[in-house]
Formats: C-alpha cells, structure tokens, sequence
C-alpha cells in the first residue's frame, strides 16, 4: 500500500515519466482512498495548465492582454 | 491584433518589450541576459515580420522567438559550466520532512477540504493571477527554477532536458517535484488562501 509520500512523488513523475502498470494501480488505489492526495493531483494538474497558459503553448489568448 | 501579415511597423513590437523582459527575467533571473534575449528576439522578429502570419496574437509570436533564445542561452551556459550545487536541491530530505515518518501527511492546509482550488479556468482568467505565479517562480532555487522552466515553459521532454544539463532522470524528477510541492505551496498562500483572489 502507499503511503501519502510516496503517492505525491509518484503523482508528480506521472507529469514526467511514464509509469509502470504497478504504479499506475498502486496510485490509483490510493488516490480512491485519499482525499487529500486527490487535492495534491488536482493541484498538480492545474500547475500544469498554469505554466501552458503563462508560456502561451495551450493555443489560448495570452494571459494578459 | 493584425489581420495579415505586415511590414514590422503595423505590429508595434515595441510595445510588447515590458512583457517580453518580464518573461525572460522569469527564466532568466538576470536583468542584462533578459534585455539582450528580449533585444535579439525584436531584431528576429523585424527580420522576419514577412513571416508573421497573424493566425496567432504579436505576444504568442514573439514569445515563440524569445523562448528559443533563451533556451540558447541555456544551451550555452550548460556548455560552460555544470548546475551549480546541485545536491542542496536533489536531497528528498527537507521534500520528505512534510510527511509523518510513516508517510502520511503532516497537518497541511493544502490537503484540507479548504484547499480546493476552485474552477481552474476561472483562476486562468485573472491576469492578476499570473503576477502571482511569476512571484512564486522567482523563489524556486535556481536549479529547480531551470528544470522546471524547461519541462513545464519550453515544453521539454524530461530526457532532454537531462541530456542538455547533464544530470541523471531521478534527480530531474526531484527536482520537478520539488518545484511543483514549491508552487503549490506559495500559490496556496498567495492566492487561494488570500485576498487577492477577491481584489479581482
């Protein structure tokens, strides 16, 4: 089983790499589990979109006009 | 915005110098490497106005100039000198210290209920908000900041990125994570916790 620390490193290489089967299920049972690590991986997520907006590679208008 | 391609003049390039050097200071972190990265970008862009197709804004192409001169300048200084004190950013110890010892989070009012981040699309709308995350790039440690402006800004794979810096993939992945556990953090505390998202 998971622990946080580890689902939170593997939620940011997931952004970086790709993961094994093992991993990947591993991850997705505990993020069924865990709230908290849910947040972590939306949070991540939302990082990402962030940064391709702000570097203008998402194809949207720029952020500030 | 333009509705064709034009002579340099009718893009009005100057105009977008104080972004440009904003986002080249972002990556940059150095006010004379940023002027001359933002200075080559306007010469490229004069010279090749022609080319400017006006299917996307004069910002979205200037800045597609100016990320590849900076990532010349990366090149270049990579070439020069290694990362410097590379081991202070890819210990996972200080990463680490945010957990129980058996893993679990310590209080942390990111993992709260309250730490939903809301609607991402409504964040991405306030010009307000990328002041912000500008602010929160700009204290990454310079490693850090470098590998994660390379991944997430130039849109590098990983493998790239450490065959263009030398380092190994497990300290490119520390180095993103810590970056992302950075942001997530100061973002938390300098926007979704404050007020600022409410000044908008």
């Amino acid at each position: 089983m998971l622990t946080c620390k580890d689902a939170s490193r593997l939620i940011s290489q997931r952004q970086d790499r790709a993961l094994s089967v093992r991993e990947r299920l591993a991850l997705r049972m505990h993020l069924a589990l865990c709230a908290g690590c849910v947040r972590v991986s939306e949070q991540v997520d939302f990082l990402r979109k962030a940064l391709a907006r702000y570097a203008g590679r998402d194809g949207s208008s720029d952020p500030d006009r | 915005m333009p509705e064709s391609a034009g002579p340099a003049d009718s893009l009005e390039l100057d105009k977008h110098r104080p972004h440009l050097v904003k986002f080249a200071m972002a990556q940059l972190r150095n006010a004379t490497y940023a002027e001359d990265a933002v200075q080559e970008t306007l010469v490229a862009a004069i010279q090749g106005a022609e080319r400017f197709a006006g299917q996307s804004s004069v910002r979205t192409w200037l800045i597609g100039i100016l990320k590849h001169k900076i990532m010349d300048h990366f090149r270049r200084q990579s070439r020069e000198a290694p990362l410097p004190d590379l081991e202070d950013e890819t210990s996972l110890e200080d990463l680490d210290a945010r957990f129980k010892p058996d893993g679990h989070f310590l209080e942390n009012p990111l993992h709260a209920p309250g730490a939903d981040w809301g609607n991402p699309e409504s964040t991405l709308s306030q010009s307000r908000f990328f002041e912000v995350l500008e602010e929160c790039m700009a204290r990454l440690p310079p490693n850090t900041a470098r590998v994660f402006n390379m991944r997430e800004i130039m849109g590098m794979e990983t493998e790239d990125i450490c065959k263009e810096l030398g380092i190994t993939p497990t300290n490119s992945w520390v180095l993103l994570y810590r970056a992302r556990t950075a942001l997530r953090e100061c973002l938390q505390t300098k926007w979704f916790a404050g007020e600022r998202r409410a000044e908008d």
